[in-house]
């Protein structure tokens, strides 16, 4: 997984993507409405518009073919465990678990058309394009038993219903053969941190560019303020905690005093 | 229960929604505010901190339990210094015996804490909380409606309330060493029962979100002869200092009181309270007594067939560490 420094993401709104190869005739420019997804007490989730030009430099011919984009979208890694209910007489209780290891806390695949349209399934493991390759590559087991697999779509499956884990094949639109938008949906669950945006150009099957950029979810004010505090001044945030009971406490027996 | 991030609380609609800095979701304001009414009233109405019922709707509306127990012992301490002041204004306090309750409730919540967050670590702290739900609710609940029962039938029967002239038979445990004198509570008997009481209230106090007003009241009432005048006063005294060493100790160890949900369940919870205080003036305290243990078993029932029905999803997912 590429670590980005965070005060990249501050850079300029526009990040020319690096070239695959020698052989590299286009490029693709990629830009985020916003670097910064800020996080206040009425946040409900976010929605990030993507914009990319392919560039042609003048000597490549125009391809008969359209391109295809694939973008990327990764939360920030985390560690999980995939528990399983079993039945244990007469109660069920978690028996058996896995653990995964650099699981991105937020995904999203989305192209321009389904990725098996113009790409087989061989490469796109190799790329490490698409849902399947991404959580095959956090799996911190590297056995594959049946039931491994049962654990690894539950983890699939999960992060899916929870709107954290998306695949739209139809998610990037062209304006034009040569712009392209689309949409990042960030789910107001989906944790704070650095979110990489990874953009791939491809046409005829063949990978033509890849570049990443990035945004990042941050609390910000008194959000902030008491995270921070919760995390670094933990004897200050809890006597704040205490004295705002007691002086709730004290309000309520003033305002509601009965004798 | 799994750390589930799609909870109903976190599909609310947005305009409505608050977000919860430390569980990090945003939950449904109304919702929040409308438990704490709720829970409130109930607590206002039977005299009880609420807490037993409160964790257990957080954690049914997706708060992670963590989170759950340790922001609602905030809310405790505050609807319990409430009730201190009141009860402390009419002299229904003995603040002698809540002291050496308040001494062995600090080492419980204290030993709490620390089993609380073993349990974290271990990642089994879902599953502890939801058998002790489920051990001590229905246990308590049974016994109490079998109590209440008998005291409604045998009203039947004698179509009068009899004084309970039961004879005061002293226990064994009131001359044990360290014998105090209690004035205001007309007892005469050793500190360590009722030390070692309030120990395993505020042991289960710290680990499940709960106060322990509906636990402690019956064993001062039944075990010490604590007179009804000053055992709600006192039990509250007792309940706001373990709650507010609860608080504090969580904020410091695991850091999961989340204030915002904290400060909303007290808004909801005051309010309600005043309302439940109004109406349980009206009722007679067989049937409320009868009531109480009703709500109780139907906690511990509540979980407990959680533990038993085949679960509609076997899976649960669960975040461990993250990087910052």
């Amino acid at each position: 997984m590429t670590r980005t420094l965070p005060g990249r993401t501050l850079l300029g709104a526009l990040l020319l993507l690096g070239c695959a190869g020698p052989a590299c005739a286009e490029s693709v420019v990629a830009s985020l409405s916003t670097h910064r997804v800020v996080v206040t007490s009425t946040y409900a989730g976010a929605q990030l518009a993507v914009f990319g030009v392919i560039e042609r430099d003048g000597t490549t011919v125009a391809r008969a073919g359209p391109y295809d984009v694939v973008v990327t979208v990764r939360g920030p890694p985390e560690t999980v465990v995939v528990r399983e209910k079993r039945a244990l007489g007469p109660i069920w209780i978690n028996r058996e678990d896995r653990t995964f290891a650099k699981v991105p806390a937020y995904m999203a695949v989305l192209s321009s058309r389904p990725l098996q349209d113009f790409l087989d399934g061989a490469r796109l493991q190799r790329l490490g394009l698409g849902l399947a390759a991404v959580v095959r590559d956090s799996g911190a087991s590297t056995a594959s038993s049946p039931e491994d697999a049962a654990f690894r779509a539950s983890l699939m499956r999960l992060r899916f219903e929870a709107g954290l884990l998306r695949e739209e094949e139809r998610g990037v639109t062209f304006l034009t053969s040569g712009v392209f938008q689309s949409r990042i949906d960030v789910p107001a669950t989906a944790p704070i941190g650095n979110y990489e945006v990874e953009t791939a150009l491809f046409a005829d099957g063949a990978l033509l560019n890849r570049g990443v950029t990035n945004f990042e979810v941050v609390k910000a004010g008194f959000e902030q303020l008491v995270t921070e505090g919760a995390r670094e001044r933990r004897w200050l945030y809890g006597l704040t905690a205490v004295a705002m009971s007691l002086s709730f406490g004290w309000l309520a027996s003033v305002l509601f005093r009965r004798d | 229960m799994p750390f589930d991030r799609t909870s109903p609380a976190a599909r609310g609609s947005p305009a409505l929604d608050i977000y919860l800095p430390i569980a990090e979701l945003p939950v449904n304001l109304f919702l929040l505010l409308g438990m704490g009414l709720a829970v409130g009233f109930v607590s206002g109405l039977f005299g009880v901190g609420g807490g037993f019922l409160m964790t257990p709707l957080l954690i049914f509306v997706g708060i992670p339990p963590a989170i759950a127990v340790a922001s609602q012992s905030a809310q405790i301490a505050a609807s319990s210094f409430t009730s201190v002041i009141t009860y402390w204004r009419r002299k229904a306090v003995d603040a002698k015996l809540g002291s050496v309750l308040v001494g062995g409730g600090f080492v419980g919540t204290f030993a709490g804490v620390l089993f609380f967050n073993a349990m974290m670590r271990a990642g089994q702290l879902d599953l502890v909380i939801v058998l002790s739900y489920v051990a001590l609710f229905s246990t308590v609940g049974s016994l109490m409606l079998v109590e209440s029962a008998r005291t409604i039938l045998r009203q039947r029967r004698t179509r009068t309330v009899p004084p309970r002239r039961v004879p005061r038979k002293r226990p064994a445990y009131f001359a044990w060493p360290l014998r105090l004198r209690f004035h205001r509570s007309k007892l005469y008997a050793s500190a360590l029962p009722l030390a070692g009481l309030a120990f395993a209230i505020a042991f289960a106090g710290a680990v499940l979100g709960i106060g322990g007003g509906f636990l402690l009241i019956p064993a001062l009432i039944y075990g010490f002869h604590v007179p009804t005048a000053v055992v709600i006063g006192t039990s509250s005294f007792q309940i706001m200092f373990t709650m507010l060493a609860a608080t504090l100790l969580h904020s410091v160890s695991n850091g999961a009181v989340d204030i915002v949900l904290s400060m909303l369940l007290m808004l909801g919870g005051v309010v309600g309270a005043q309302f439940g205080a109004r109406a349980g003036r009206n009722l007679r305290s067989d049937v409320f007594r009868l009531l109480l243990a009703l709500l109780v078993l139907a906690v511990g029932l509540r979980f407990a067939v959680e533990l038993v029905v085949r679960p509609d999803d076997p899976f649960s997912l669960s975040v461990v560490e993250r990087a910052k």
